[in-house]
């Protein structure tokens, strides 16, 4: 049922323009929330904010095996997830900011956005919750027989939330069209998964239910996309669920706040220039002479950019109007 | 002695069944275990196992009888020795009367009325009191009435929108095969099948999340919880997955869907089955909360509650589910909600309430008007948005309020009503405004304290006596 992938890799089928793609993909998640952090550090974002760098590989080779329509949901470590989904850098940061030009209008913040249009389901901040609302997109799916399928991903500490197993049954009862994808980033807050989990290995934990459980580099966009690709296929055809365990790790905190005393900063340094995706990724790019160093660079200086622009809109977009405060609560009821 | 056999109680508020077959007929031999008869309830059909050894003597009552009281001999069995004239000493010819002992106000309690139980007139032995229909805003004049219960009224209103809207849809615990723990989702199995009417297994956080889920995704469920008590387990999805999202979206997110199922104290269930959990719910904003009381409401309500674009909480009354009332036969008969309902009119106080208690209220108006006090009953019928005006507006005719509710007191409705109307209408009250409610302990189990722990009509005659300062 579940099963580790072999040890030895055969090397992963990819393109010029495919892999150009992920990294710059990779790298606009990179440098989003790095510049994130940045306004956190000057006071222009506030409250939590929730960072996803190192995990960038595994919304980006999910993403790439979704078609349009499928839909994605996920906790509270969110803004790759969006960016993934092709909402605009501005509305996310300005979002941040709290202003006007968010995408929830400044009444969401960091954990809380949405885009029907781009199927992005959220932005949850309850840890878990997300998992069987997206089992309920997936039964949605499969009752208006649209064939898509939805993605919920969730992390290692999520993943001990009695709710998830109430879903993974239900999930594989109905034989619902969705993806549990686990971003096993290691760390529940300050817990790792030895000290959280009797169960360390989580591509495991759909044993109970008979729903298969992948464990994959979550660091190796291929691989993702690959095991996405597989899970996805599995759902549209009608199996039911799949588990992926995307072994991945965050580099910053769990928030902002965060004592970093829970794991060394060896580990930390280590992980981060031995598994890096994005370094990864460039060095394949100019291995392959796919891409040279000026045409790498150029692609960083783009990025910038867009960043850059997403910045500056989040803090010329002004706050949100007294009063929004009382719009949004409920929806009128149609005669 | 013949062994009397007793139209057993099959569920905690039943007080009749109706004896749908015998499996045994006169000169049989039973033995313990064996199955007598089939007897349905409103909840279902149950068989009667013997737990006595003999022949059968005489059957009492006939099949196919409706309405036989619990406690009403059903069966003669004659044990070893005994011979047919040991019948001729019990009661022939199907009499199904049986003492009423609801002194206790709950149905199909049993025991005599503890002396300590001041309450014990809550209850008219002839059913919750009903509700005219006659002159009703919400009823065009020429309509025929059909008498319900409102369990079905409930049911039709379900069948109703499932048949308008494909995407309504009805999930929880027995909702299918078994038809409802409480058959109100009677038969939507038959008319609509699986994909439509969805058994969960026992799992309330996990097919409440699901449930939202499938609303974001573009459908319109009807969530039922076997009890809202469960419905604790569930509540992280209805308050910060529903309610919430619509405003944390900045209004991109929908989220129709119906949270219903029973809803406060039963009968003799203990504290954990017990909770009105009207106060908590009522609390959040992003959400509607419905309480109705009569079938036609229930009806109406429920469809608006379906066809509305926001999560609604609906909160029924299990002690309701077999109390009929009029309800007007129409195509689309809906009630809009948030609008509360003059149930009497009066002028010298006014009793405010909600589910259950309005009949308690309707109860004590007429106590009262024996006594020379006219009361004016408004039946909230929707707890959020909380239709204050209505209140307001007899308050200034009545100059004093009385708010009875089944829930604790503390942070409860009756507390929220007070305040709006000191605020609201201070200069046009002559005395403080009054409360009635539950005991603030965890509902007791024995028959006596339970009684004693729940409000009912004496209290709310004592409670708009003291704010006439009279008696």
């Amino acid at each position: 049922m579940a099963k580790k992938p072999a040890k030895k890799k055969a090397e992963l089928k990819t393109n010029k323009d495919e892999l150009l793609g992920f990294y710059r993909d990779m790298l606009l998640i990179r440098r989003f929330e790095e510049k994130a952090g940045q306004l956190y550090g000057m006071g222009q974002i506030a409250g939590f904010c929730h960072l996803y760098i190192g995990q960038e590989a595994v919304v980006t080779g999910c993403r790439a095996a979704m078609i349009d329509g499928d839909q994605m949901i996920t906790g509270y470590r969110d803004h790759g997830h969006m960016l993934a989904c092709g909402m605009e850098s501005r509305g996310v940061m300005a979002e941040l900011t709290g202003r006007e030009g968010g995408y929830s209008r400044g009444k969401g913040g960091s954990m809380h956005m949405f885009s029907t249009d781009k199927k992005f389901y959220g932005g949850h901040g309850i840890v878990g919750a997300q998992v069987p609302i997206g089992a309920g997109l997936g039964f949605a799916n499969k009752y208006l027989d649209n064939g898509f399928v939805s993605l919920a991903f969730f992390g290692d500490g999520a993943s001990n939330q009695g709710q998830v197993y109430e879903t993974f049954n239900m999930a594989k009862l109905w034989d619902l069209p969705v993806v549990f994808v686990i971003e096993n980033n290691q760390y529940a807050m300050g817990t790792s998964v030895e000290r959280s989990s009797a169960e360390t290995e989580l591509y495991k934990r759909g044993s109970s239910f008979e729903i298969e459980g992948i464990q994959v580099d979550g660091m190796n966009v291929l691989e993702v996309r690959d095991a996405a690709a597989k899970a996805i296929k599995h759902a549209r055809d009608g199996k039911g669920p799949m588990i992926l365990e995307m072994k991945t790790y965050r580099y910053r905190g769990h928030s902002m706040s965060d004592p970093a005393k829970y794991r060394s900063r060896d580990e930390v340094t280590k992980t981060r220039s031995e598994r890096d995706p994005i370094d990864w990724a460039r060095a394949r790019l100019m291995e392959k002479k796919w891409a040279d160093e000026a045409e790498l660079k150029a692609i960083d200086k783009e990025i910038k950019e867009i960043v850059k622009d997403a910045a500056d809109f989040s803090l010329e977009s002004p706050e949100p109007h007294p009063d929004e405060l009382w719009t949004d609560v409920l929806l009128p009821v149609e005669a | 002695m013949a062994i009397d056999i007793k139209m057993p109680a099959l569920s905690p508020t039943m007080e009749e069944g109706t004896l749908s077959k015998w499996l045994v007929k006169e000169g049989d031999e039973v033995s313990s275990g064996d199955i007598l008869a089939e007897i349905e309830t409103d909840k279902a059909t149950m068989e009667v196992e013997s737990i006595d050894e003999g022949t059968v003597g005489k059957i009492v009552v006939a099949a196919g009888t409706d309405n036989v009281k619990v406690g009403a001999v059903i069966l003669q069995l004659l044990e070893e020795g005994d011979s047919a004239d040991d019948l001729s000493s019990a009661p022939v010819g199907g009499d199904m009367k049986v003492e009423d002992d609801k002194g206790d106000d709950k149905p199909g309690t049993s025991g005599a009325v503890h002396p300590e139980n001041t309450s014990a007139n809550r209850d008219s032995s002839g059913g919750m009191p009903k509700t005219k229909v006659a002159n009703d805003p919400d009823i065009p004049t020429n309509i025929k009435l059909v008498e319900t219960t409102v369990r079905d009224a409930l049911r039709d209103a379900m069948a109703e929108e499932m048949r308008r809207d494909e995407t309504v849809f009805v999930m929880g615990e027995e909702v299918a095969e078994y038809q409802g723990a409480y058959k109100v989702t009677r038969e939507l199995l038959q008319e609509f099948g699986s994909r439509r009417v969805v058994d969960t297994p026992i799992t309330e956080y996990g097919f409440a999340g699901i449930g939202v889920g499938a609303a974001m995704g573009g459908l319109k469920p009807i969530v039922e919880f076997m009890t809202f008590n469960f419905a604790m387990q569930a509540i992280d999805h209805i308050i910060n997955s529903a309610a919430k999202t619509l405003y944390m979206s900045g209004g991109q997110m929908r989220c129709p869907i119906v949270f219903r199922g029973p809803n406060g104290a039963a009968s003799r269930v203990g504290a954990q089955h017990s909770h009105d959990y009207s106060s908590w719910y009522a609390n959040v904003p992003g959400l509607k909360v419905v309480a109705p009381y009569d079938a036609a409401d229930a009806k109406g309500l429920l469809k608006a509650a379906i066809r509305d674009p926001n999560p609604i909480v609906f909160l029924e009354h299990e002690l309701m589910y077999g109390e009929s009332f009029d309800v007007p036969d129409m195509d689309d008969f809906i009630i809009p909600i948030g609008k509360a309902k003059v149930r009497r009119e009066g002028t010298d106080v006014t009793l405010v309430s909600h589910s259950r208690m309005v009949g308690r209220c309707l109860e004590a108006a007429d106590i009262l008007a024996e006594q020379g006090i006219s009361a004016e009953v408004i039946d909230l019928r929707t707890i959020r948005p909380l239709d204050t005006d209505t209140v307001i507006e007899s308050v200034k005719k009545t100059n004093r309020i009385v708010c009875a509710e089944e829930g604790w007191g503390q942070s409860g409705i009756g507390a929220e009503i007070a305040a709006v109307v000191v605020k609201e209408a201070f200069d046009y009250l002559d005395a403080p405004p009054e409360r009635v409610f539950q005991a603030d302990v965890p509902l007791p189990y024995a028959a006596n304290l339970e009684a004693l722990s729940l409000p009912g009509t004496e209290d709310v005659v004592e409670a708009a006596k003291r704010a006439c300062y009279v008696g």
